[in-house]
């Protein structure tokens, strides 16, 4: 097929996505070289980097950065060892299937909001069921404040988020899973490899560019992570992702160039760490069909 | 004997695996259920079953709103999503995965480089051109603000998914004269079934459960999704969190969405049985 | 029906004439003497329409106002009673229950200029916030009619010599305590905060002894949020020390005094207050002392419903006085109309109804909202279904304001600033002396050195 049609079938996705996503995109790069507020969004003038540089030599952004960072490296992990090993588990023929995966979805059908909201109850310290369930168990002597506490504040989120979107790698690497033929496995079992050896050998790397593609998509997902934050922990300084922090100065504070500043910087941060990830996943990008 | 009891070893640890997983994924909801059914200061207790279990949640949550026209709002929205991302993702990724010209590389990243931009970031132009096209306070607003984060996943996985099926079938359509448009939509796309299925039911749920767009793009009752609608769900006061409400409208929200993904498996699993991959 | 000829200036034996009355109280106020008269007029030939009986045409406008359950229904209630009076209508746009998140609503359709809600309901902080997008109402409303509302308030919402809200209603931090735990252990209600701290320690130490291992002295709002910025003011309020940002624009938040009081404060904290209190809002407190294990908590008047409802563990049990040392902070709402209102007139009569005595006062006894008109404090039936009332009227006049007439647009940032200071004193990451004069290098920087 010639680069022309290719061209025209790219046509309609890339209209839309410049619309959508370019626009606002522009706007937000304009003024994060203002000094723009949001109450007098007409007066403003343009000041250069100096947004970026008072953000450079704010300790706070960059204690969100790590945060973050900390944050999508400890929940991605998790997720993708545990989503494959789900995917792995329903992969297997047996009855119920059908009634595990849709068990297994709940956690990501529930808005994350009330999610968020839901699991902030069960940790509460005081009469949160996780706590009086430690405490029965005589685990712990006293209740553990885990959102509160500025030391086990992002491991609550990590935990939260781990539960909500496993279910996103599982399903995606279920998918995968499926496309496999049955043959590989049956040379695997004349080859004498056991069911881990397969799995290293075999099964790993035929399901590797839908993993690394999971991967990505949940280390964007993680690295922009904003409501999950927001509902247990609000604007806590100690658990505080770069999202809130954008949000925070761009919403709350009301400063348009400084937030839009923060936001742009947050995407400087996550191009950085996918280049990262695509080069170290060695996920092809102009390949051919096989 | 002895591998007997190996395998039956070995089927106990899956039982229990499985035992593990259903107890993790599910325990939160068994939790939200059994909170739902209880109300006033009973929430404050911990027990496992509720002493005195009521659907009076349930009714509040449908009588203090238009539940149940947010509940179409939201099945409107996300359903109109994932169909036109799954349409144009599709169309894109034909070129994408099974073209090769200058510039592929580039765009794909470019197109991986949306999804790096936090939400808040495009939440005030997005606001901008919204009001512009006239479409605040209304669904197709809605809809055509979350392409921007569906699109690039939707692009990114049938991309790869297309890329993996032999280059056979390509050269015997070209030899049966088949336009590019017949490959795509007769040979390919029934070939990608569980591609489909899997990121159409994806760019669905992240559809189903945005909630800052929802909140900023709709003004009136009628027209707010079930995330800000659940969001809004009021106590009698300004500081209680309707706890029982809140957890009745999740239990609603939902099940639907588990009952789609139980209609989506059979898809899943007709897709395999079909063959066509096997060559 | 509000008439504005008639004044009560109770008692006040000097008979002045009515437009020199005017022009003095205008003085008082620092408000400018504008052209009112025609505004006045419109505004009152709003009220006096009614007589005429519903001749205008029906205009249509739409109020942000009261997002929970009785807020919402009291309101609701309200404007169906104003356009049953004016043959208008009014629609009610509901809104999210976080303050915030309404805040950022409200912020992004004023800055869009869309004239989809006329009238807001808003926060104590946020007059000084969306100034430039309301209207000046005191070029609306006269006098007598302000004159008659708690001159904090006004004062509250005049901004830049603007008045852009109207005080709809209000309320300050209580103090709730377990009046049979204190009669119990032979305490009084505490005076100080230091004598607060005593009696919970005292009090807890011999009731987990007793056996409630549950049981905390004081449970507050520690959460890093604008409800500490009010629970530490309240610290600061009554002991002297001065607030955030003085009258004059100057950071005079870091005194040795204050950094006394925040220590005292983070003492508690492990003691007689359990760790989590540092995310704890109004809802967590209350369901701590709610569910019996907390001898004190600080909460709002909302609370006292809910703490003495049939089915609360603690039902009777409870008492509520005025915080130590007689601090209070002011909360509440006001009523603003947008400055892109395409019918002024409409929203300004809404306004007017909504904030006048006989609304304040249903509002009072069937909600509970109390007034911001103090002559209703004296009336048995609003003191009957307020008891919370009885005991904070008299420091509400001497409360102390948040700074967001003075710092206006920035006051969401110097809050921000002051709590996470707070709270790193609370939870031990800095000391106090650190937190304030790492805090009043900021509030410098971002106050433009007074500025504001």
């Amino acid at each position: 097929m010639s680069a022309r049609a290719g061209w025209l079938f790219l046509l309609p996705m890339l209209s839309v996505l410049t619309l959508v996503a370019g626009w606002p995109l522009l706007r937000t790069i304009w003024f994060s070289l203002t000094d723009a507020r949001l109450d007098t969004l007409d007066a403003y003038t343009l000041v250069g980097l100096a947004n970026y540089r008072a953000l450079v030599a704010d300790p706070e952004w960059w204690r969100a950065v790590w945060n973050t960072l900390r944050f999508a490296a400890v929940s991605v992990t998790l997720e993708v060892v545990l989503g494959v090993i789900i995917a792995l588990t329903l992969n297997a023929r047996m009855r119920g299937r059908g009634v595990l995966r849709a068990a297994m979805l709940i956690p990501w059908a529930i808005p994350t909001v009330v999610s968020a909201q839901m699991w902030g109850w069960m940790l509460h310290d005081q009469y949160g069921v996780i706590n009086e369930g430690l405490l029965r168990l005589g685990l712990i002597a006293e209740p553990i404040a885990w959102t509160a506490e500025p030391s086990l504040a992002l491991w609550a989120v990590v935990a939260v988020d781990v539960w909500k979107t496993t279910p996103f790698v599982a399903l995606l690497v279920l998918a995968a899973l499926q496309l496999l033929p049955d043959e590989l496995y049956e040379a695997a079992e004349v080859d004498g490899l056991g069911p881990v050896g397969a799995f290293f050998r075999i099964t790993l790397p035929l399901i590797w560019p839908a993993l690394m593609v999971a991967v990505i998509f949940r280390a964007l997902d993680a690295m922009r992570v904003f409501d999950l934050m927001y509902v247990l922990t609000g604007n806590s300084r100690s658990a505080a992702s770069m999202s809130v922090y954008a949000r925070q100065q761009l919403v709350d504070f009301q400063d348009v160039g400084y937030g839009s500043a923060a936001a742009i910087f947050v995407v400087l941060v996550i191009a950085l760490v996918t280049a990262l990830l695509v080069t170290f996943g060695r996920v092809r990008l102009g390949g051919d069909a096989r | 004997m002895k591998r007997g009891a190996a395998r039956l070893l070995r089927r106990l640890l899956f039982a229990v695996l499985v035992l593990a997983i259903v107890l993790y994924t599910v325990f939160p909801f068994y939790w939200a259920v059994v909170s739902s059914l209880k109300s006033g200061a009973a929430l404050y207790t911990v027990e496992f079953l509720p002493a005195s279990p009521s659907l009076d949640n349930y009714v509040a949550v449908f009588r203090g709103q238009p539940f149940g026209r947010n509940i179409l709002n939201s099945v409107l929205v996300a359903g109109s999503v994932a169909l036109v991302s799954l349409a144009l993702a599709a169309s894109a990724a034909f070129a994408l995965g099974r073209v090769s010209f200058r510039g592929r590389a580039t765009l794909l990243v470019v197109i991986l480089g949306v999804s790096m931009f936090p939400q808040v970031a495009v939440l005030s132009g997005l606001f901008e051109l919204i009001r512009a096209l006239g479409l605040y306070n209304n669904l197709l607003g809605l809809s055509l603000s979350y392409l921007i984060f569906t699109l690039p996943f939707t692009v990114w996985v049938l991309t790869t998914f297309i890329r993996e099926l032999p280059i056979e079938l390509e050269e015997a359509a070209v030899i049966d004269g088949a336009t590019p448009w017949i490959m795509l939509t007769r040979i390919f796309l029934p070939l990608m079934g569980p591609a489909l299925a899997t990121t159409g039911l994806l760019a669905f749920i992240a559809a189903w459960n945005e909630f800052l767009f929802a909140l900023t793009f709709t003004l009136t009752d009628e027209m707010r999704t079930v995330p800000v609608a659940i969001a809004l769900i009021t106590g009698s006061s300004r500081f209680e969190l309707p706890w029982g409400r809140i957890m009745a409208a999740s239990i609603v929200v939902t099940v639907p969405l588990i009952l789609l993904v139980l209609v989506f498996q059979r898809r899943i699993v007709s897709g395999l049985t079909a063959g066509a991959v096997k060559g | 029906m509000e008439r504005g000829g008639r004044s009560r200036n109770g008692g006040r034996a000097v008979a002045m004439k009515p437009k020199a009355r005017r022009w003095r109280y205008a003085q008082s106020l620092h408000l400018g003497m504008p052209s009112m008269h025609k505004h006045v007029a419109a505004a009152f030939a709003m009220f006096l329409g009614l007589a005429l009986g519903p001749a205008a045409a029906q205009t249509r406008i739409a109020i942000a106002c009261g997002s929970v359950g009785v807020e919402a229904q009291l309101c609701r209630e309200g404007v169906a009673e104003w356009a049953r009076l004016t043959g208008h209508r009014a629609d009610l746009v509901s809104t999210p229950i976080g303050s915030s998140e309404r805040l950022a609503l409200f912020q992004q359709l004023l800055a869009a200029g869309s004239a989809d809600i006329d009238v807001f309901q808003l926060d104590i902080v946020w007059p000084g916030i969306l100034s430039h997008q309301l209207l000046d109402l005191s070029e609306w409303i006269a006098p007598e009619l302000l004159e008659r509302h708690l001159p904090l308030l006004l004062r509250n919402n005049i901004v830049a010599g603007r008045l852009v809200a109207m005080p709809w209603f209000t309320h300050a931090g209580a103090m709730y305590f377990r009046r049979d735990l204190l009669e119990k252990h032979g305490r009084r209600i505490p005076e100080t905060w230091e004598e607060m701290a005593e009696t919970a320690q005292v009090i807890m130490r011999a009731e987990r002894a007793a056996g409630a291992s549950r049981m905390q002295g004081y449970v507050f709002q520690g959460r890093a949020y604008e409800g500490l910025t009010v629970n530490a003011l309240e610290w600061l309020a009554g002991s002297g020390a001065a607030g955030i940002i003085a009258p004059d624009g100057r950071v005079a938040i870091n005194t040795p005094r204050a950094a006394e009081v925040l220590t005292a404060a983070s003492r508690w904290v492990g003691t007689i207050t359990p760790r989590g209190v540092l995310n704890y809002a109004e809802e967590e407190a209350r369901g701590v002392f709610q569910s019996g294990n907390a001898v004190f908590m600080r909460n709002w008047p909302y609370a006292w419903q809910l703490v003495n409802a049939p089915d609360s563990p603690v039902h009777g049990r409870v008492g509520v006085a005025p915080l130590p040392l007689g601090a209070a902070v002011l909360g509440g709402e006001q009523l603003g109309v947008s400055r892109h209102s395409r019918h002024p007139e409409v929203a300004v009569s809404l306004v007017m109804y909504l904030t006048g005595r006989a609304e304040q006062r249903r509002r009072a006894i069937v909600g509970g909202m109390i007034p911001t008109i103090p002559e209703l404090y004296a009336e048995p039936e609003v003191l009957a279904a307020n008891p919370v009332l009885a005991q904070l009227r008299d420091v509400m006049a001497d409360a102390a304001l948040r700074p967001s007439a003075v710092t206006r647009g920035r006051y969401n940032q110097v809050s921000a600033e002051f709590w996470n200071a707070v709270h790193d004193v609370l939870s031990g990451e800095r000391g106090a002396a650190e937190a304030l004069g790492r805090l009043e290098r900021i509030l410098l920087r971002v106050g433009r050195d007074g500025h504001w």
